[in-house]
Formats: C-alpha cells, structure tokens, sequence
C-alpha cells in the first residue's frame, strides 16, 4: 500500500479512544492545540471495559481533580450515574469518596457528546499501525491502511491492546478486550525504542442476564440520600434514574467446584506468566489463599437502564467456561442465571514507567507521551488522570513550554506520576489513599482549591468552571470570617440545645462558632441554630443561593474545623521538603563517579535518573546521608560551572 | 540558602574527659532556644558567663554562651555555642535539652555540610566536606548497627510489626470500606494501641544505652581468691579502696567503688574470692560474689597466672552464672611469668579452656598492661574515641523513640474522644516514620503488602 498522507498536520495525535485517550485529546483541545483523537472504533470511545462504575476511594479523588482542571470524567459520570453513594461517609472528610454505578451506554454518550462539541479536536477511526519518527523525535503515526498523520506530539493510551492475550481456561487467542483485535505492529515498535517491558494480567468476571438472577434472596443496596454528584459543577438533577446494585455471597460448594477447576486453570497450570493485582484477585485466588474463607461478597452490578445484562463484581476469573457456569450456579440468586459472556483473564505488555519523565514523555522518543495502563496502571480514573496530564503536556511542549506537573503535596495526581516514573510498577498500579503520604491535605472537597488556579492559567479551565469557582471560594471564606468572629458566650446556648448537642454539657466558657464546630458531635447545622444562617441578600457569599455552593460550603467548614492541626503539621513537613523538591538534578550526571555513594545507591540513581533531589530522596534505599552527598556535588558542579 | 532547615546540635569537642566540652547548635531556632536555655540572647559574638538551664530553670552547668548571628557564623546561621565543663555526662545533658527546645541531634558532617552549601568554604574544600559526610555516616552507621544488636533490636522490630500491623487494620477499613474487613470497633482500637503505647514505653524504659549515660557501667572483678582482684580495683581507682593482703579471703563483702576512664563512669565492684568455705562469713561473701557477678554488665574474671596457668578456676566457675553475662578474661600476676614467651604460652593454655573469650594479661601489682584494660573497659561500655558518632547515634535512637511514642499517644485521644479513622491513621503514619529512624524506611507499598496478604481485598 501507497503511503498517503493526510491532508491536515496536527500538534497533538492521541492514539487510543479509551479513558486515557480522552481526556488527553480534551485537554489538548482545551488549551488550543490542534488535536487529532485516532481509535480504532468511535462506538468504543469512553467504553468501559471492566465493570461499570467510576470512582471509589482514591479513584474518586482522582475523577475530582480531573474535573477541577476542567476534565470530563466527572461530568460524564454525573449524567451516567444510576447508583451513587459517597463511601467512608462515616469517616473524616480527608477519606470520603463518591463511586457512581454507570450506565455503559450513557457514559460513552455523554462521552462522545464532549469530544464531539470539543473545539479544536478532530475524531478519526482508524488503527494506528506504526509511529512516523525523525531520529529520536516522533512527527507521526502511520495507520494500517498507510495514511501519514503528521504531529509535534503524539500520545499513546493503547490499553492492553499490546500483544494482548486473552485466556479462558487453557485456551488462548490474541486480542485487545474481547470482541476487538490487538495490535501487534505498533507493539513491535515499541519495543524496538523502549528499554524495558515487562507483561501485566488483570481478568473479569462472567456477566451475566438479570432476568435469569432470583433478587428476592438478596440484599438490595440503594444510593445514598442525598444523592452526592461528581462534578463540582454537577447536580442532582443530572442524574438518570437510580436502581439498586445487589449482594450476595460464594459459599462452600462454590469454592469446593472451583478447586475442582483449578487443574484446568491458566494462572495455577503457568499459562499465565503476567503478574495480576494483589488487591483485585480472582476468585480462583481468593478460594486458594484464603482458604479458612467460607465465603466472599459479590457485587451485583446493573450494566445500564437499557439492559438486563449484570456485572457480578467479586468473581473475576480465567476457569474453563465448564466451571464459570458451575460455580455461578452454586451461588445463592444464581441458581438458574444465563451467563451472557464468559469471563475471562487477560495479558498485555506494558513499558516500564521509569523511563518516563514526570510530563509523562518518554525518555527515549522526544514528543512520544505514555498514559494509562500502557505504563502499568489499571482503572479508569488512572488512566484518565494520566491522560488529561499527558495530552496537556503534550501540548504545551508544541509550544515550547514547560511541562505542567503537580507535585505529591498537591494531588493524587502528583502522587501518581511520582510514584510511577520513581518507582516503576510490577502490578497493575491502582490509587489507594495510603499511598499519599499528605493525605489529610488531598481530598475531594478541597480539589478545586487546589488545581483549578492552575487549570485556569494553563487554559484547562473555561469560564462557566472558574466563576464557580470563585463564587464558592468567596462563599467559603465569608463563613469561615464569620465563625472565626461570633462568639458564643457561656452558658448562653439552651438547655435543649445542649442536651442534644454536647450530650447534657454546658458550655463553660466563651467561645467562636469555629471553636464550636471544632468539638466531636457538633455539626455546621448544629453552630447555624446558635448564630442564625449567612446573610442570603448577597448572592456572592456564604448565602449564595446554588444548592451545589451550600452543599460544598457545609464540607469546606467541616474540614477546616476538624483538621486545623494536622493541616498545618502536613504544611510544615512540605515546606522542609520543599528544597529537595526544586532542586533539579542535572541529566547528565553520572552517579558512578560521586565519591561516597554506596554502590547500591549509585545503581538504583543511574537507573532511575531521577528528576529532582526529592525524587532521588524517594528512592527505595536512598538514605538521608545519601542526598546530602548529592547536594553538596550539586553544590560543587554550579560553583565550578 | 534553604526555606526551612532544621536546627541542629552536637557536641563540637571530641567525647571523654576534657577541661572545656563545647555544645554547638545552629539554624533558625537558635534564638528560642537561647532565650530558653540562658535567659537572654547573647550579645553577638561576646563571650558571656551564664548558667546553662534545665527544664525547671535548675543549672545544668555555668560556662561561656558565644552567639554568632547569621550569615557570619560558622555555619552561615544563627550559631549558639555553649562552653561548658567537660564529660559526657554533662555534655549530654546539655544536648538532650537542646533537642527538648526543638532541635534534633547532627549527622556526622551536617555542620560542615551548613558551611559548604552556604558559602562559607571555597571549592577546594568541597572533597574534604564529602569524606567527612562519608566517614562520619560510615562510623554512625556501625555504631547504630552496634546499638542495634541483642535485645534492643529485638524490641524494636516487634513495636515495628505491632505498629505496621494496626497501620495495616486501620489504613484497610480506609481505603477497603466495601470489603468485608472485621471493622476495629473504637474500644478494640483503644485497646491495641494502648498496646503499642505499652511496648514503646517499656522499650524506652530499657534502651541500655540511657542507663550506661546515666549510671555508668556495672564492671565486676571476680576469681579465685587471692588472685589479686582488690590489688586491680585499687589501682583502677587510683587509691586504696580495698584492703589487700596476701591472706586468701581478705575481702568478704562486696565492694563498689565509682571509677572515671576518660570522663566515662564507671562502678566497679571487688568481690570475695570463690572457694567453698566451711566460715559461715566468707560463704555469705561468695554468694554476694555470685549475685553480684550474674548482674554484671562486664565480669572480670581474673586468673592467677602463677597459682592457676590452666585456669581450672575459670572452669569451674563458668556453669555457675548466667550464659549473657559477658565476660573478659584478666590474666594477673604476669610480672611472675618468665618473660620470653611465658604469657604467650598462658594465653595459648587459657584459649584451650575458654575458647573464644577476650584474654588480657595485666600485672595489677607492677601496673602494666592497666592501660589496655582501661580501653578494653570504655570499648565494652560502647564507647570509642574513633566513633564520635557512636554515641550520638544511639541518642537520636532514645529521640526517635520519644517521638514515636507521642505519636502514640495522639493516636489514642483521637480515637478516644473523636474516633476519626483518619486522624488515627495519621498519627499511626508519623509513630512509624519516626520509628524508621531507627528501623530504616518503610514504603507505602510494603503497607499495601501488609493489608493483601491480611485481608482478602478486592471485588
């Protein structure tokens, strides 16, 4: 076939349609660059592959910051959204997450609405084959039928669809998810230019029909009331109706019939050599290493309103079909289920992520950017995260600016790409808040506060997004003046009020509304009964009369009052570590010959070439002693320079 | 040059016995901590005779304040030096009140370190600051690692996995709410941590190294009598602590006598000789011996070297205390050996009946080879004149223990009176980090390993 090239050049390629793809081409879009958005299928764009749900703990942060540098993730989720709950609601602020059960079909449509009315992006199907490259600068991405699409910049988010391999029990056949194929060439390609691959598994279960399900044996698990919304420009009123997800348990028949398989199975026979998540293990793995188990939930998950089909989430496995129908009937409600599809486990390459830079480029090909699971990853709201990050970097570069990214202190975000272009990934990579070490300063109320400044000077933001912003930022601030300055004086509040709120104490002394909030038990709408609601004559204030104002106001209070210390503790360790983090270490410089490094520590900094002093200092092994070896070289290098 | 460095302290004078002993502390704390410690900043650069205060404005010590303002310091910060009277002890004293007022004890090199970074030092001298660094961290190290032996470390690695086990408990029903996890209710949680709290306490209680500073090494000179174990105490004391005879069993009770190698404390105890004895008096004195000998810190056990050359004492004596004891070998009277390979051939003989123990030869009477016993003293004391970071070391362990220990404290008021799981948590993160001090760092991943391999996560 006749190279052909296509008539437009770009600034940005995305490759891949997936979460990943779009929020890259968006963000690019968004900031103005001419953009090109390449997948295989347009009916797939923002198709969810796993189960069908956005957000959960961590993830849900992640959708948050997204959506507060003007992403689409948490918008489409609003709108697709038929079970939502806010999870840790019993717990502190810092820890709450909002997981909405979605509707595939809704999601891919609010999706593609978004794309599709995107200024600036441009949607083309076509599998992209191979990358045009000069030297060790791409300029291109080839399809399979040879059309040139020529770009500064291209960004990769092709999934698993890498040497993907697909096994059912101990059969196996080439393929991207199922029903799509992989792609094999640009998989070569790659691998010519990228040091080191390694190869990832991740499964999922049978679906299966929800009429053949008997619900009338299950519990039945609603949305929450309220209904929480993604979006920080989201409303209830967005959302589709709500249905019930459902649950119910394996039991010990179920796991007898599924050791039975197990000599049939693909991950215990070594047909499988990827490494799968410890935190999402099939159930052939749960049944085997927790076996004094006697059984494990499953989540019965409605796959849409316009559908019958269900996702059993809990029961991911790669056992012959034989055994999937078996075990999915010894489950109480499965008695007589149909399975519509059989699960199944999937292997694919992924290039290690530590020969990314933190702007998510490849180290080896200039302009060729990374994002999703082809780093590693695994979720929806990782991979959209590194997209909205690489498209963004993607396009700034063609402009010959800096790459844009925030640090651990400032977003899971942060955290994300930090940890993996530092510390690589030998399971797929999923955010856990335990992997934020200032976890008390990076949660999902406070997102906007905390990247949507940046978003609005990068031009990520759009006017609707940042005069809400400002407005709640106003509201907020004027309440909080206000329960810093009215005092409360002692006993003054009624006995009625005290028996309810401070269990029968009175109060003892003087104190400000704030200090009040500030006690366990006590909430905003406990302090508002005692100094009365925020003026409401102003629509700029703490009496702004949006819903989704007086919502986010209530949460803002809360945290401000509960986690005042700690807060200011977090800031303190930041600002000591904040040195390290601006200290850039140069690319040139060869650990090898610094006197006093350990050899060990002189392998693992040559390795990783690590971007800054903070970066080196997260190292596994790096010691204190270590970075002040590599400071004071720094040191030497700048006055002998 | 920096935003926010630490303020940090250490001994300027090498450890032991000097006349002066100087206290250095720099970095932005270092007005509090004057004011604090002195009552007022010194004028700069004057010496000034002040009292050196404790936490109730009692006086560690009198001696010169020397204030050195930034940037003309030796550092480049705010310097304070203190001129004190030397000793350890003292010197001690002083540094751990200086961290209580918020600094945190020096790495090997970090002054120097200061000075390089801020310009105070040209290029040429910029080898010299990274050998430093390298040596110093070398010699910490090894003395951490020292410290780190026996029980002390044992310890410490159980706090470790107690903490790291409820780290794992409390960050799985965080970031696991869906899965099945057996929930801690508050009152278990309380009660787990007060747990912990428990261990971390009673391990500061013990750490030796704060009761060696404090009180000294318990050294016990034991043996056959009239192998001349009060003639050796006398001369370690300098004077005439014991009464020596030639008469076997002179000494029948036991002894104490509070020696100084260098400045270091140390009690050494004179003990009656051991034989069986049909007076009543003497066998009592043998049973203090015996008593005082199985709480020993270092059993001296001298051997005869004309009466007994096959230590058959030392054989028979060996089954009769406490395996841990840790004993040296003191074989005495060698001025009564024939000089060209007599002492060798002892050794040799006494190497065959306690394989593996350190053998020294002495002559308590003619005082020669006192002066290696003195070395082979301050050595089993853990102190060591070419690791001047040794001791420091083991302090920033007692620190890290301290910190640790406040988290843990923390953690329990807010579970008690808030019952927040996240604020629990994050004062269970800071307990560990400062643990890891000792322990050397843990990752969020190995957390993460924790909780998979606890629970049975995942959907």
């Amino acid at each position: 076939m006749a190279p052909m090239r296509y008539a437009e050049t770009f600034d940005v390629i995305v490759v891949g349609g997936g979460h990943a793809g779009c929020e890259a081409a968006l963000a690019a879009a968004r900031v103005g660059a001419r953009t090109l958005l390449l997948t295989q299928n347009i009916e797939q764009l923002g198709a969810m592959s796993c189960n069908p749900a956005i957000g959960g703990i961590g993830k849900g942060h992640l959708v948050r910051e997204i959506d507060a540098l003007g992403g689409a993730m948490a918008r489409s989720a609003d709108r697709a959204g038929i079970q939502l709950r806010t999870l840790n609601a019993s717990k502190g602020p810092a820890v709450r997450a909002t997981r909405a059960q979605a509707d595939r079909q809704l999601y891919k449509q609010a999706m593609r609405g978004l794309l599709e009315n995107q200024p600036n992006l441009t949607l083309f199907q076509q599998e992209a084959a191979d990358l045009v490259l000069e030297g060790d600068t791409v300029c291109g991405v080839v399809s399979i039928t040879g059309i040139v699409f020529e770009a500064r910049s291209v960004v990769l988010t092709v999934g698993t669809f890498l040497s993907g391999r697909i096994h059912v029990g101990l059969d196996h056949y080439q393929g991207g998810r199922a029903g799509d194929p992989a792609s094999t060439a640009l998989a070569a390609r790659l691998r010519e230019r990228m040091p080191r691959t390694g190869r990832l598994k991740t499964g999922t279960p049978p679906r299966i029909d929800g009429r053949s399900i008997d619900y009338s044996q299950l519990e039945a698990q609603p949305s929450d009331s309220p209904l929480p919304v993604f979006s920080y420009l989201g409303r209830v009123n967005e959302h589709p109706r709500q249905v019930n997800c459902h649950i119910t348990h394996t039991n010990e028949r179920t796991h007898e019939i599924i050791r039975s398989g197990f000599d049939r199975s693909p991950m215990y026979t070594g047909v499988i050599e990827g490494m799968g998540p410890r935190y999402c293990p099939s159930v052939e793995d749960k049944v085997q290493r927790f076996a004094d188990r006697k059984s494990h939930q499953i989540f019965i998950e409605p796959e849409g309103l316009n559908t019958h089909e269900i996702y059993p989430n809990g029961i991911s496995t790669s056992l012959p079909f034989d055994v999937q129908q078996q075990f999915v009937r010894s489950i109480a409600g499965f008695e007589r289920a149909h399975i519509t599809r059989p699960g199944y486990a999937i292997e694919y390459d992924y290039f290690d992520p530590r020969d990314l830079r933190s702007s998510l480029e490849t180290k080896s090909v200039r302009g060729l950017y990374f994002a999703g699971q082809i780093n590693g990853t695994t979720g929806y709201e990782e991979a959209a995260a590194q997209g909205l990050l690489a498209g963004l970097n993607a396009a700034r570069a063609t402009r010959e600016l800096a790459p844009w990214v925030p640090s651990r202190s400032e977003a899971y975000l942060g955290v994300l790409v930090d940890d993996l272009v530092t510390q690589g990934t030998t399971e797929p990579y999923r955010m856990f808040t335990s992997r934020a070490e200032h976890r008390l300063l990076l949660r999902e109320d406070n997102a906007d506060l905390r990247l949507t400044p940046s978003g609005r000077q990068m031009g990520l933001v759009d006017d609707e997004r940042w005069r809400f912003y400002e407005r709640k930022q106003r509201a907020v601030d004027s309440e909080v003046a206000r329960l810093e300055t009215v005092r409360i004086r002692a006993p003054d509040p009624s006995a009625a009020w005290c028996a309810r709120v401070l269990g029968g104490a009175s109060l003892t002394r003087d104190a400000t509304a704030m200090e009040l909030l500030r006690r366990p038990g006590v909430s905003y709408e406990d302090v508002l009964e005692l100094i009365g609601p925020p003026d409401t004559a102003s629509d700029l204030g703490a009496g702004d009369p949006d819903e989704r104002i007086g919502a986010q106001l209530r949460t803002a209070l809360e945290v401000r009052a509960r986690y005042t210390g700690y807060i200011e503790r977090a800031r303190e360790e930041i600002d000591r570590a904040q040195r390290n983090e601006h200290t850039t270490l140069p690319a040139d410089l060869d650990y090898r010959q610094l006197a006093g490094l350990s050899n060990e520590v002189r392998q693992k900094l040559s390795e990783i070439r690590p971007a800054t002093l903070g970066q080196a200092a997260r190292v596994p092994g790096v010691t204190p002693v270590a970075v002040s070896i590599l400071l004071v070289h720094l040191k030497k290098r700048r006055s002998s320079g | 040059m920096s935003a926010h460095p630490a303020t940090i302290v250490a001994a300027a004078t090498p450890p032991g016995r000097g006349g002066v002993g100087i206290v250095r502390v720099s970095g932005p704390a270092v007005t509090a901590i004057a004011q604090a410690m002195l009552g007022a900043l010194p004028a700069a650069r004057y010496s000034t005779r002040r009292h050196f205060l404790g936490k109730d404005h009692v006086a560690i010590d009198t001696g010169l304040a020397l204030f050195f303002p930034a940037p003309h310091s030796y550092t480049g910060e705010d310097v304070l030096e203190l001129h004190a009277h030397g000793g350890p002890v003292l010197i001690e004293a002083l540094i751990a009140r200086v961290v209580e007022l918020g600094a945190r004890r020096a790495q090997p090199g970090e002054f120097t370190q200061r000075a390089y970074l801020n310009d105070k030092m040209d290029l040429a001298q910029a080898e010299a600051v990274a050998d430093l660094i390298d040596a110093g961290s070398e010699a910490a190290a090894r003395a951490a690692l020292r410290s780190l032996q026996g029980e002390f470390s044992a310890r410490v690695r159980l706090l470790e996995e107690a903490l790291a086990q409820l780290r794992a408990h409390v960050e799985a029903t965080i970031d696991f709410p869906t899965d099945e996890i057996e929930a801690l209710a508050a009152g278990a949680l309380g009660q787990r941590l007060a747990a912990v709290r428990a261990q971390c306490a009673a391990l500061q209680g013990t750490a030796q190294q704060g009761r060696l500073l404090t009180e000294g090494l318990t050294v016990v000179i034991a043996g056959a009598p009239n192998a001349g174990k009060s003639t050796l105490l006398n001369r370690l004391a300098g004077h005439e602590a014991a009464i020596v005879t030639a008469i076997p069993g002179t000494t029948r009770d036991v002894l104490r006598e509070r020696i100084q190698i260098d400045g270091i404390p140390l009690w050494v105890l004179d003990t009656a000789g051991l034989r069986d004895s049909d007076d009543a008096i003497e066998t009592e004195g043998v049973r203090r011996a015996r008593d005082a000998i199985a709480h020993a810190d270092r059993l001296l056990f001298l051997i005869d070297a004309e009466a007994d050359p096959s230590a058959a004492s030392y054989s028979v004596e060996r089954a009769r205390w406490p395996a841990a004891v840790p004993v040296t070998l003191v074989l005495n009277k060698i001025d009564l050996l024939q000089r060209d390979g007599g002492i060798a051939a002892a050794i040799a003989a006494i190497g065959v009946v306690a394989p593996g123990v350190r053998c020294l030869a002495v002559s308590a009477r003619a005082g020669e080879g006192l002066e290696g016993l003195r070395r082979h003293l301050l050595d089993a004391a853990g102190y060591r004149r070419e690791d001047s970071g040794a001791l420091s070391a083991r302090r920033r362990h007692l620190d890290a223990l301290a910190v640790t220990a406040g988290c843990l404290q923390a953690a329990e008021v807010q579970c008690r009176e808030a019952g927040a799981a996240e604020l629990v948590a994050e004062d269970l993160r800071a307990a560990q980090c400062s643990l890891a001090q000792i322990t050397g760092a843990s990752s969020a991943d190995e957390l993460l390993g924790r909780i998979f391999s606890s629970f049975c996560i995942g959907k």
